[in-house]
């Protein structure tokens, strides 16, 4: 007889994967500017490590916050015991108001309608729990976060359909591409139970446009059946807060509140990327279904914030004057950081996406690529890795269709690393460049074959290995 | 096509069920010494409350670790940015010498075998998602903690059989309880893939026997199945016996490092103990690798939050705290069962003879108009709306027998104990003398002993009020 479960069987394989190397490698031989100035630079990570001065002088400002008090007074008592899985009150409102600032204070929350959860991973799975049976289906447009493989579909059952996205247009969500996919789910006698959607985007860095919301709200109005999940886990590293919208923002502007669409669509938040506070645990499922708030509340049981970081974090929210002031500086620094990055990549003749939010830029490096294929990507990365000593995230890793694109971090490490990063990378493409440009005309890469071979190791395989080296990094 | 999941769906009864009413009640007319002292006294809470000066003091003594820092240096970076599945390696050394310290420092614990969980619910559901798949049963012995069946069954699918045991032998288990729920999971056609023990028990307050342990570790060798032992209350543990932890049986039968050593796991929580239910801190111990490396990845669904692994790690590290700590709440807590015991005898009331846990199990068949479970609920009422105590009946736990009442005491201050227990007396004298002389065993034995609301609705309303009360 078996005596583990196949979920928990199912997940010793892959750990020789190839794809593994790189947070190996990083692990093995990090880098740090004193100690190891020649070790791997890890630009896998995205965290967001630009803004901690401003929280770390709150703190020294604010004292009561992490030490139990209130006013003064201790109220280590009341947080002890507090287990309530509807959440803090004060943490909730400060949320909700915190949520409406990044948006400009165009739309507002309810706090009554929040689940607070042990991070955006728990958050996702909770949702999936609560909108799909084992064998339904979510969409989702690729490429996307690594991570949703194992959240979404690992101890849920739900299978995820790719909505296949191309650089021709940008990645942009098409509506061709919404239906293949669900075709796609059909034709796998799969229920589609909804989309998912990250706004802004994971690994492109790129917010949804107007035209793609059209689409979305289109498909899940005819298909009666059919939720809208947009993370917004990324909504406070928008360079310009006028370029986010919300998908709450559209709702409002179409006038669909107090619809039956409205009930189907959920946001996922979380303290992780904006705030740069992955440690604290501490996420937000939204949604205007009743149902969905109790059961996703209840369920929340398996996933609660804790109650010090509820009150740590509800003072921090509380406080309009810090709020304000995070919110733009987090986003002038990380638009300067991204321009140096970009700037950077093109001084070196590599372009990336236009990107006006996260920690990354979705950077092209077909061009380096010695045949279009998922295997020559495999070649370049390991390349990048084990000579230019640089760990960056390879688009196959993502789900995406097209070979040679990599998702680049760059606000978890000083600009002085960033700009070491960019010299090494520089000096491999010097090296590699004439060698590469002899052997690769524009003929021959039309001749050369442009299918997708499959990638050497299963991507489950690779998906698992990716995780358990870093199991939250997105 | 349905909108939500049947997991969803499934739930929304038993909103209404009369169980329901007790919380409903305290909720609407909370007792407060000064501003309602005619209010509802909750005594459904297992909380510890005794011990919380202790760490208040800790807290004033070494204020770094709650402020974020280490040696007087901010160290708010280094936390902000740890979300590693593994665990602050100095968090989990320190709750592992904890839990040896907890057992006399008699078995040792690995840290590289403790996985970090979200609390001790988000444990015991991780561990069923790690060894059973839906449709797969563990065995539990009866009476048992009420959040037991949503947290081992609701989203992992897996069901659980009773074991059935009887206040004819103080509710220990019997080698015919085991046995006969391993063949009642074979006729419903159940997979059995384990055991789960509460140890010290959730509601009986007691700590299991070597007896049972032994029988229990005879039995998983035998079908060859898993045992898990929820010891979330091992440092409540206050009688003249000491705590058998399972991980004891396992050394004593020189078991460890085998195969059987691989299918037994304990689940920790300091939510008990320290009295901390709002930080979230429980712990999943194997001796099987695949398993520590499954439930790892799984745990990234209910981390426990940096800034309270360090503020923890600093507390438990603390050897003179943790060996005061422990003696002090010990002492307390025996002494306030002590105090709960002699007032329940003086209004006529027994309970069951505990060593452990926050709450006595209380005996109130007496009490009862009839052996039933409808008689049950009907004194239950009579308690939350008349006496105006909300205690746990035990049919919500899974009791075979009626009239048996899970009550808490270190929930609330001593003064508050003696006026339930006051009120307690009054409402037992005032209640017909000739129900109390008339109720002989033989006539209990007689009356009918159906359930007249079925098990689920109770259960999901309890629920619904007070998710993580143990």
């Amino acid at each position: 007889m078996d005596l583990l479960s196949r979920k928990a069987t199912c997940n010793s394989h892959g750990q020789d994967s190839s794809y593994f190397l790189g947070w190996e490698e990083y692990e093995k031989n990090p880098y740090d500017a004193i100690k190891n100035p020649h070790g791997i630079i890890q630009m896998g990570l995205a965290e967001n490590q630009l803004c901690f001065d401003l929280l770390e002088s709150w703190l020294a400002q604010n004292p009561d916050a992490a030490c139990f008090k209130r006013d003064g007074q201790s109220i280590f008592r009341e947080l002890a015991l507090f287990q309530d899985y509807h959440g803090l009150s004060s943490f909730k409102n400060a949320l909700a108001d915190f949520m409406s600032e990044n948006r400009g204070y165009r739309v507002s929350f309810d706090p009554n309608n929040f689940v607070l959860t042990a991070g955006a991973t728990s958050a996702n799975e909770t949702l999936m729990f609560c909108l799909a049976n084992p064998g339904d289906a979510f969409l989702l447009p690729t490429p996307y976060y690594p991570g949703f493989d194992r959240d979404l579909k690992w101890r849920t059952g739900v299978e995820i359909v790719p909505i296949q996205c191309s650089s021709t247009n940008g990645f942009r969500i098409t509506k061709l591409a919404l239906e293949e996919a669900y075709e796609q789910a059909k034709k796998l006698n799969l229920n589609v139970k909804g989309v998912l959607i990250t706004n802004p985007s994971n690994p492109l860095g790129t917010t949804t446009t107007g035209t793609e919301f059209n689409i979305l709200l289109d498909f899940i109005s005819k298909n009666k059946n059919i939720h809208l999940v947009s993370d917004e886990i990324y909504s406070g590293t928008v360079f310009n807060s006028s370029e986010f919208i919300s998908v709450m923002e559209i709702l409002k502007n179409k006038q669909i509140e107090n619809t039956d669409i409205f009930n189907r669509v959920h946001i996922v938040y979380s303290l992780s990327k904006d705030l740069g506070l992955p440690g604290f645990r501490v996420g937000a499922i939204y949604s205007n279904d009743k149902d969905v708030i109790s059961a996703a509340t209840k369920m929340s049981s398996f996933g609660l914030v804790s109650s010090q970081t509820q009150y740590l974090l509800s003072s921090l929210l509380s406080d309009k004057k810090f709020t304000k002031n995070y919110l733009r500086e987090n986003q002038k620094r990380l638009k300067n950081r991204q321009r140096k990055l970009v700037s950077g990549l093109a001084a070196m003749g590599i372009g990336s996406l236009k990107s006006n939010a996260g920690l990354f830029c979705w950077v092209d490096m077909r061009h380096l690529l010695s045949s279009k294929t998922f295997e020559a990507e495999m070649d370049l990365w390991k390349e990048i890795v084990y000579e230019v000593k640089l760990n960056i995230s390879p688009g196959s890793s993502c789900h995406c269709k097209e070979p040679g694109w990599f998702r680049v971090c760059f606000a978890n490490m000083s600009e002085d690393t960033l700009k070491l990063a960019l010299k090494r990378l520089k000096k491999f493409v010097d090296n590699g460049n004439s060698k590469r440009s002899c052997q690769i005309s524009e003929s021959q890469g039309l001749k050369s074959s442009r299918k997708k071979t499959m990638t050497t190791v299963s991507n489950w395989v690779f998906r698992l290995s990716f995780h358990d080296r870093e199991a939250e990094e997105r | 096509m349905k909108q939500l999941s049947t997991k969803v769906t499934s739930n929304g009864h038993g909103q209404d069920s009369s169980y329901f009413l007790g919380w409903e009640e305290y909720e609407k007319n909370p007792y407060d010494e000064i501003k309602n002292p005619n209010g509802m006294i909750q005594m459904g809470l297992a909380e510890n409350q005794l011990c919380f000066d202790l760490i208040e003091s800790w807290l004033a003594k070494n204020p770094d670790a709650a402020s974020l820092k280490r040696n007087g240096q901010s160290i708010f970076r280094e936390l902000a940015l740890f979300q590693d599945y593994h665990g602050m390696p100095e968090f989990k050394k320190a709750m592992a010498e904890f839990m040896e310290e907890i057992r006399g420092n008699r078995v040792t614990f690995d840290p590289k075998k403790i996985v970090l969980a979200a609390g001790s619910t988000s444990a015991n559901e991780t561990l069923m998602f790690c060894l059973a798949e839906p449709g797969d049963a563990f065995l539990l012995p009866t009476p048992y903690y009420p959040g037991f069946d949503r947290d081992l069954k609701w989203r992992t699918g897996a069901e659980i059989v009773p074991i059935h045991c009887s206040s004819s032998n103080g509710f220990q288990i019997t080698e015919s309880a085991l046995q006969q729920a391993y063949q009642q999971a074979q006729k419903l056609d159940l997979k059995v893939k384990g055991v789960l023990v509460t140890n010290p028990s959730n509601p009986l307050g007691t700590a299991l026997t070597r007896r049972e342990l032994n029988l229990l570790v005879d039995f998983i060798t035998t079908k060859n199945i898993h045992l898990i032992s929820d010891e979330i209350y091992s440092g409540t543990m206050f009688g003249f016996e000491q705590f058998i932890s399972v991980m004891d049986v396992l050394k004593d039968k020189k078991l460890e490092n085998t195969e059987v050593s691989k299918r037994v796991h304990v689940v920790y929580s300091l939510s008990k103990d320290l009295g901390l239910p709002g930080f979230r801190v429980g712990a999943i111990y194997s001796n099987d690798e695949m398993i520590v490396s499954a439930a790892t990845k799984m745990s990234s669904f209910g981390l426990v939050s940096s800034q309270t692994q360090y503020l923890l790690s600093a507390l438990l590290s603390d050897k003179k705290f943790t060996s005061q700590y422990l003696e002090e709440n010990q002492k307390r807590l025996k002494s306030r069962q002590k105090r709960l015991v002699s007032g329940l005898e003086a209004a006529g009331i027994t309970c069951l003879r505990s060593n452990a846990g926050l709450f006595c199990w209380v005996d109130m068949r007496h009490l009862l108009d009839t052996n039933t479970f409808e008689a049950e609920l009907d004194l239950w009422k009579k308690i939350v709306y008349n006496v105006k105590l909300n205690i746990s009946p035990g049919s919500s736990c899974h009791c075979t027998e009626p009239g048996w009442f899970r009550v808490c005491f270190a929930n609330m201050s001593e003064d508050t104990l003696d006026l339930a227990l006051k009120r307690l007396k009054t409402f037992v004298e005032s209640t017909d003398c000739g129900r109390m002389i008339s109720r002989s065993s033989h006539e209990r034995l007689k009356s009918l002993r159906k359930k007249t609301v079925s098990n689920w609705v109770f259960r999901v309303s309890w629920t619904d009020r007070v998710p993580d009360e143990r």
